[in-house]
């Protein structure tokens, strides 16, 4: 479990202090959470939970939310919010699992997909940018719409894949680590290098701390706004075709609920839900601590109830340690 | 989006059927995107009306269910459609299927106001469409309760619906007797159940437990998932790891069983022996070519609504069932949980429903 060390050192001397996670109480609090978990897994279950095959079904199970997480953070940190990231994974799914997108191979299915994703994140984009709707009520928009499109496409069946490319692509693996979560460690890596190496992440940050200030310094808000939503239904699109691996079929029902699980993880990862704040690393912690925490509870054969409780209860400690923090750091 | 709005009457019914049957309207949108057949219409199972098959006095049938937001209800609302289209002097009229118990209460209203013959109705939530079964009641139509009950006999003339306990209490009696065969003594029986919160679902763990209890196994590793494939992938690859040996394996529903099978295809485990929910057509393919484990799955068939019209065409003309000494047509009607397997596959292929 590499992602429970302490980050690599050269992330340091970066000027600002959100990019300082290694000396953030909060990531090191939210390391320990999962440092403990994983403690408990392998007390629990001691033969099974420290196994490659364990290991390689959390991170596959926490691939697709991992990616949508990548997506949702960079939408907090900008300021705004976007509940509609489960529906377009369900949308982008079944799009490209239609027999007419099927028919012509592997390739446009993938493409499909991403379109789709894309797509769907640059409309939430311009409504928001452009349209001055509030990020709540045009993510929400799309939330319902997505969803109905997804059903009416999909005769609200479950659409299986034919195709035997795309599932040997998806499904295999290289290296002997499955394509998923190469992929993930893709998505994850790209996402951190543009949100704390490039311009468009410090313009992100940037909006997200003080709009008029970004505005008057040049930055082009409003179309930095429509691409930080685009790149959020792009991360959908690539999730979509994950679950349609996972699961061997496009389904309107894909996606249920990523959106708060998303949410969830962005904001026991340490992001301010208010925005100009946040880090990729902590919503990794954030999704991982979710998918061990369910697998360590199947392992051990107990109710998903008693599951929801515990998450509820993490969810608050991280916000609370969270806060804590915040004051500390404030000096007030 | 083949069903028409309610008050609105068939017209063109048999322009209708020509057109390639009721799916399609839905061809039209599946020309380009869906993978739904374009003739599953016309292969839904319908009952034989035997000596009730000559055409009696004409009769409006109303109906009303959820949205077919899952292979099993969309199946619901397609069989309904195809039994009334056998009757040439049955009118059909279908409200669109919905999940808003406050919208189908105005619905089933309307047919009401519409002065339907006969209504059947599967409500989305039993409880909350009990007041408006009773009010169709009062107002001197019969009301066809399908599958999730009214709260009180008032609201219904008859009952008809699947047999959630027996379900589980049949794969847990064909999950033992294969074990036994294999003279496996200490089973580890896993089970991928559905929403938890459902009655239906602790009815069906109920009766696997107890099924399993009465030749002294018992339930191990258990997962719930959401009755989509998503869920049961995601609760399955968990259950695999935590089960590195299994005997058997339960999933409750098929259409979350693609995930399910998808999930077993990933571990690669293929030690033990797995019995399906509900009876899709998937899942029979599956079992008949024999290479997965899933060996069996026992029905909870959306056949249910095919009988619900032909049952209330018979309610709606005054007449019995043949073959039954009674006069009338009985108040409660439920379906068995027939278990199918490799040798039975061929004669329930037609009660199989795509997922």
């Amino acid at each position: 479990m590499t992602e429970t060390q302490a980050p690599p050192q050269e992330a340091l001397p970066t000027e600002r202090k959100r990019f300082a996670f290694a000396a953030d109480p909060r990531l090191l609090g939210l390391a320990g959470v999962l440092v403990v978990l994983c403690l408990v897994g392998q007390f629990t279950r001691p033969e099974l939970f420290f196994t490659e095959s364990n290991i390689s079904t959390i991170l596959r199970l926490a691939a697709a939310i991992g990616v949508v997480s990548v997506g949702m953070t960079f939408v907090i940190i900008s300021g705004g919010i976007d509940l509609s990231v489960g529906s377009m994974v369900g949308l982008a799914g079944v799009w490209l699992t239609t027999l007419a997108t099927q028919s012509y191979g592997p390739w446009v299915m993938v493409l499909c997909g991403l379109a789709v994703g894309l797509g769907c994140g640059l409309v939430n984009g311009v409504l928001v940018a452009y349209g001055k709707v509030v990020p709540f009520i045009a993510t929400l928009a799309m939330y319902v719409s997505a969803r109905g499109l997804a059903e009416r496409i999909s005769g609200r069946r479950t659409q299986v894949v034919a195709d035997q490319d795309f599932l040997a692509f998806f499904r295999g693996g290289f290296l002997g680590i499955p394509t998923l979560i190469w992929l993930f460690a893709l998505v994850f890596a790209v996402g951190w290098v543009v949100l704390n190496r490039t311009t468009f992440g410090r313009r992100t940050y940037a909006v997200g701390g003080n709009i008029e200030a970004s505005r008057l310094a040049g930055i082009n808000v409003k179309r930095h706004l429509a691409l930080v939503y685009g790149v959020a239904g792009l991360c959908c699109g690539i999730a979509a075709l994950m679950v349609v691996a996972r699961t061997t079929a496009g389904a309107s029902t894909n996606g249920m609920f990523y959106e708060l699980d998303a949410i969830a993880a962005v904001v026991i990862g340490g992001t301010l839900l208010t925005g100009g704040r946040g880090s990729l690393i902590g919503t990794l912690v954030g999704v991982l601590i979710f998918t061990v925490l369910s697998n360590i509870f199947t392992l051990n054969n107990l109710d998903t109830d008693i599951q929801n409780i515990a998450k509820g209860v993490i969810i608050v400690l991280a916000v609370l340690l969270q806060f804590r923090a915040g004051k500390a750091r404030t000096g007030s | 989006m083949e069903v028409i709005m309610a008050g609105q009457p068939f017209l063109g019914r048999r322009g209708f059927l020509l057109g390639g049957a009721a799916v399609g309207a839905g061809a039209v949108l599946a020309g380009c995107t869906s993978n739904t057949p374009a003739n599953s219409a016309s292969n839904a199972p319908v009952a034989d009306a035997g000596s009730n098959a000559q055409p009696g006095k004409p009769i409006t049938i109303g109906f009303s269910a959820p949205a077919a937001d899952h292979g099993w209800i969309a199946a619901i609302t397609k069989n309904a459609k195809a039994q009334a289209q056998k009757f040439s002097e049955v009118k059909f009229t279908a409200t669109e299927g919905t999940n808003d118990v406050n919208q189908q209460i105005s619905q089933v209203e309307t047919l009401i106001n519409a002065k339907v013959d006969v209504l059947v109705i599967l409500p989305f939530d039993g409880k909350a469409l009990t007041a408006v079964g009773r009010q169709a009641m009062d107002a001197g139509i019969p009301v066809i309760n399908l599958d999730r009950i009214f709260d009180t006999p008032l609201a219904y003339r008859t009952w008809i619906g699947g047999d959630n306990y027996r379900m589980g209490v049949n794969a847990g009696n064909y999950l033992a007797a294969e074990l036994k065969k294999k003279n496996v003594a200490n089973p580890i029986i896993g089970e991928v159940a559905g929403i938890d919160s459902l009655p239906l679902t602790q009815e069906r763990s109920k009766g696997f437990a107890d099924a399993l209890g009465r030749v002294g196994f018992k339930v191990g590793p258990r997962v719930s998932a959401q009755f989509t494939s998503e869920s049961g992938e995601q609760q399955t690859a968990n259950l695999l790891q935590g089960a590195p040996k299994l005997d058997a394996l339960w999933n409750h529903d098929d259409d979350q069983g693609i995930g399910v099978n998808a999930a077993i295809d990933t571990a690669g485990r293929k030690e033990f022996i797995m019995v399906g929910g509900a009876g899709s057509k998937n899942m029979m393919n599956l079992i008949k070519a024999d290479s997965a484990p899933i060996k069996a799955t026992v029905l909870y068939s959306p056949s249910m609504a095919s009988t619900a019209v032909a049952l209330a065409r018979l309610l709606g003309q005054g007449k019995g069932i043949g073959d039954l000494a009674e006069h009338d047509v009985p108040a409660e009607i439920t379906t068995y949980s027939a278990v199918v397997t490799k040798e039975n596959v061929d004669q329930y292929l037609d009660v199989g429903f795509d997922s």
